[in-house]
C-alpha cells in the first residue's frame, strides 16, 4: 500500500527538474499500443471496414470513420426516453442503403450508473465493453456508439486496458469465462462523427428548407471533454476551437448556428442528478443554458448530440415556464435534424411526441401541417390498440414525407 | 517519527469528524492514492481557479473541484474525509474541470473517491445511494439503465403534464417505434437476449460488483444475487 508523502520526498522531487514520459502525455496518440498488444497477441484489433472517411482530431491525428457494416451500440437513454432518436439514427442509413445491424446482443455500457454511484470497479466496467466489443467483431460488423456517455466512458477505458497489463489480463481472463476473444476496436466512433462524414450526402437528399431556421448547439461534455484528444475538430468552425461535429451537418443543411455565451457549460444532466436530485438539473438546464440562449440569440431550436443533454434540456422547461422565465425552445438531436430535412415523418421516425417543450411551433414555422401527420399517427395507434396492428414497422415508416416546402 | 505533510503543514484542516479515527480518515486516503490512475488525474495545483469557473456545481451548491485538488495534493487527511463522506455527491460528472492547465482531472479524483467510499460502506454514502437502488436493480438485472416504465408521474412531476400524457400513452407508443429492437418493449430499453444477460451477471460475480453492492445495500444485493444465481443456474 502507497504512504503518505514525507517532505523529504517533496524536497528530492524538486530539488531537480521533472521529465514525464511523452508516452504517458494526455496528448499521446495510444494507437501505436494497440498495435503493440496486437503484435503480441494480448489483443485482437478491429479495423475499421472499408469505406472509411478520414477526419481530424483535436490534435491532427486523422480518424477513421466507417460509412457502412455498423453495430449499432445503442443508448438506453435514447431507445427508453427519446426513441426517435435512435429510430432517426437508423433511417438515415436505411434512406441511404447503408449496411448495419441492430443487435439484442447489446448491454449498456453501465457509464450512467457509474457516474452516478460508483457502484462498479475498472474490472466490471472493462468487462462490459469487452463483452461488447467482443460481440460485434463475432458479427463482423464494427461498433457505432450511440451514446456521447458511452463513447467517452469506453475511451477512457481503452486508455486503462492499454496502460494496464494486471487489468487486462482480468478482462481476459473474464472473457475466457465467457469465451469471448478481447477485442479492442481500431477507432473509438460515435455516432455523431458519422453523422458530421455523411452531412453531403444528407444535403443531397434535403427536402425541408431550413434556411429560416436559427439553432444554437449544445456540445456534450463526454463526447470533447473526456479523452479530448479524440474528438472532431475543422478549422472552419470556431477557429478549430470547439467541436466541429453537429455544427458542420447544420450548416450543411443551410440552418443558421447562432452562438452563445454558456456553450461551454454542461446541460446540468449530472447522472444521480436527473433522477434523485432534479432541482439542480433543472436549475442549471434553465438559468445557465436555455434562458441564455433565448435572451442573447432567440433560436428556434436547440440542437445537440448525446442522450442526456436532449432530455435535460428538454424536460427542464416545465418548470422554468412554471417559474416564469424565459424558455420555450424545442430540442432535437441533430440526427432527428437531418431525418426530419429528409422527409423523415414527424412521428412514425422522428417521434416528436416523446419531447415535452412545444415543438409545434418550430414545424410550423417549418411550413409542416403537423396536425395531418399527428393524425395520420393517431390512425397507426388505433390499429395496435384494436389488435389488426401489432406496432410500427420500417415498412410504414421508410418511405419519406414530401412537405412539399423545397 | 517521519515528517509527513500530516504532521508537517501547519494549514491542514481542523479534525471535523472527531467520531472517526485518524486511522479510518487516512486508510481512506490511501485506497485513493493507490488506485492506477490516481496519478494521472493529478499533477499539482496552481490555484488558478478555471475548474471552479467551469464547475456547474461549484454554481449551486458549497463544493469546488480547486479544493479537491488541493487537499489531495496536500494529502490533507481530515478534510479528504470531509469531502469523501459529502461533497463527491455533489459532482455532476461533467469533466468541464479538466480545462485545468495543470491537466488535473478533479472529476477523475471524484470518481476514485466515490469508488473508495461504495467499497468502505460509509454511511454517508449509503443514505446518499438509497433512493437510488431501483437503477441499479434496472441496470445490473436488465442490462439497460433506464426503460420507460420509470417514468411515472409522481416520480417526475415537475416535468409538467406531459409525463401524465405520456405515461397514460406510453405502451401503446413504445409498440409505434420502427426499430425493431425496441418496438413494444417497456420495461427495459431494448431486447437483450437472454444469453447476453447471463453474461452480465457472470461478469458482476466476477469482477467483485455484487461485494460492491453487498457494501452499500445488502437487502438489495440478495435480491439480485437470488435472481442472478437462480438464472445463472438455469441457463
Amino acid at each position: 500500500m502507497t504512504e503518505l508523502t514525507t517532505v523529504e520526498e517533496i524536497l528530492e522531487r524538486k530539488s531537480h527538474s521533472v521529465r514525464r514520459d511523452p508516452k504517458l502525455a494526455h496528448t499521446h496518440d495510444m494507437h501505436e499500443s494497440l498495435l503493440e498488444l496486437e503484435a503480441k497477441g494480448e489483443i485482437i484489433l478491429q479495423r475499421v471496414p472499408e469505406p472509411f472517411v478520414e477526419v481530424t482530431t483535436k490534435y491532427g491525428r486523422l480518424k477513421k470513420i466507417p460509412v457502412e457494416h455498423t453495430w449499432h451500440h445503442k443508448s438506453c437513454g435514447q431507445c427508453g426516453h427519446i426513441p426517435g432518436y435512435t429510430s432517426s439514427i437508423f433511417w438515415l442509413h436505411r434512406q441511404l442503403g447503408l449496411d448495419y445491424v441492430d443487435p439484442t446482443d447489446q448491454t449498456s455500457c453501465t457509464g450512467w450508473n457509474y457516474y452516478a454511484s460508483a457502484t462498479s470497479n475498472m474490472a466490471a466496467q472493462a468487462s462490459v465493453m469487452s463483452r461488447n466489443f467482443a460481440t460485434a467483431y463475432e458479427t463482423g460488423y464494427f461498433p457505432l456508439i450511440h451514446c456521447g456517455t458511452s463513447f467517452g466512458h469506453y475511451k477512457e477505458v481503452r486508455e486503462q486496458l492499454v496502460q494496464d497489463k494486471e487489468l487486462r489480463d482480468e478482462v481476459r481472463r473474464v472473457m475466457d469465462k465467457l469465451g469471448k476473444p478481447l477485442v479492442i476496436p481500431e477507432e473509438i466512433v460515435h455516432y455523431s462523427e458519422w453523422v458530421h462524414i455523411m452531412r453531403g450526402k444528407f444535403a443531397e437528399r434535403q427536402v425541408v428548407d431550413l434556411s429560416g431556421i436559427t439553432a444554437t448547439v449544445h456540445p456534450a461534455c463526454h463526447y470533447y471533454k473526456v479523452v479530448a484528444e479524440d474528438a472532431i475538430y475543422d478549422p472552419d468552425i470556431y477557429g478549430g476551437q470547439r467541436m466541429a461535429t453537429v455544427t458542420t451537418m447544420l450548416k450543411a443543411l443551410g440552418i443558421n448556428v447562432a452562438d452563445y455565451s454558456t456553450w461551454f457549460d454542461c446541460c446540468g444532466f449530472g447522472f444521480r442528478h436527473i433522477l434523485v436530485e432534479r432541482d439542480f438539473t433543472r436549475s442549471f438546464a434553465v438559468q445557465r443554458k436555455i434562458e441564455v440562449m433565448k435572451n442573447e440569440v432567440n433560436p428556434d431550436l436547440v440542437v445537440t448530440h448525446d442522450t442526456g443533454c436532449v432530455t435535460t434540456l428538454d424536460k427542464s422547461q416545465f418548470s422554468g415556464k412554471a417559474h416564469g422565465r424565459n424558455v420555450g425552445i424545442p430540442v432535437l438531436s441533430d440526427a432527428q435534424v437531418a431525418a426530419l430535412a429528409m422527409g423523415a415523418h414527424p412521428f412514425r421516425v422522428v417521434q416528436f411526441h416523446w419531447h415535452s417543450t412545444d415543438w409545434r411551433p418550430f414545424l410550423e414555422k417549418l411550413g409542416i401541417d403537423w396536425q395531418k401527420y399527428w393524425d395520420e399517427f393517431q390512425v397507426d395507434l388505433d390499429a395496435i390498440r384494436a389488435g389488426t396492428k401489432s406496432g410500427v414497422t420500417w415498412a410504414d415508416a421508410d418511405q419519406p414525407v414530401v412537405y412539399g416546402n423545397k | 517519527m517521519p515528517t509527513t505533510l500530516e504532521n508537517w503543514n501547519p494549514g491542514k484542516a481542523e479534525n471535523r469528524h472527531p467520531e472517526v479515527a485518524y486511522e479510518v480518515k487516512e486508510r481512506l486516503f490511501l485506497e485513493t492514492k493507490n488506485d492506477p490512475r490516481y496519478h494521472e488525474f493529478l499533477y499539482g495545483c496552481y490555484e488558478c481557479g478555471i475548474c471552479v469557473s467551469a464547475c456547474p456545481t461549484a454554481r449551486f451548491y458549497d463544493y469546488s473541484p480547486k479544493v479537491i485538488a488541493q487537499a489531495m495534493a496536500r494529502e490533507d487527511v481530515e478534510r479528504i474525509y470531509d469531502i469523501i463522506s459529502e461533497d463527491i455527491w455533489n459532482c455532476a460528472q461533467c469533466f468541464s474541470c479538466v480545462r485545468c492547465p495543470r491537466q488535473n482531472n478533479p472529476g477523475g479524483l471524484v470518481t476514485i473517491l466515490r469508488e473508495v467510499a461504495v467499497k468502505s460502506g460509509l454511511q454517508e454514502t449509503k443514505d446518499v445511494l438509497q433512493g437510488y437502488s431501483r437503477v441499479i436493480y434496472k441496470v445490473m438485472l436488465k442490462g439497460n439503465q433506464v426503460s420507460p416504465d420509470m417514468l411515472q408521474p409522481d416520480l417526475f412531476a415537475d416535468w409538467g403534464p406531459w409525463v401524465q400524457n405520456f405515461s397514460a400513452n406510453m405502451p401503446i407508443w413504445k409498440k409505434a417505434i420502427p426499430v425493431d429492437s425496441i418496438r413494444g418493449v417497456t420495461d427495459a430499453a431494448w431486447k437483450v437476449d437472454r444469453k447476453t444477460l447471463l453474461e452480465l451477471y457472470t461478469i458482476w460475480f466476477e469482477t467483485g460488483s455484487m461485494e460492491i453492492i453487498k457494501e452499500v445495500d445488502e437487502g438489495l444485493y440478495d435480491l439480485l444475487s437470488d435472481i442472478m444465481q437462480e438464472e445463472l443456474e438455469e441457463g
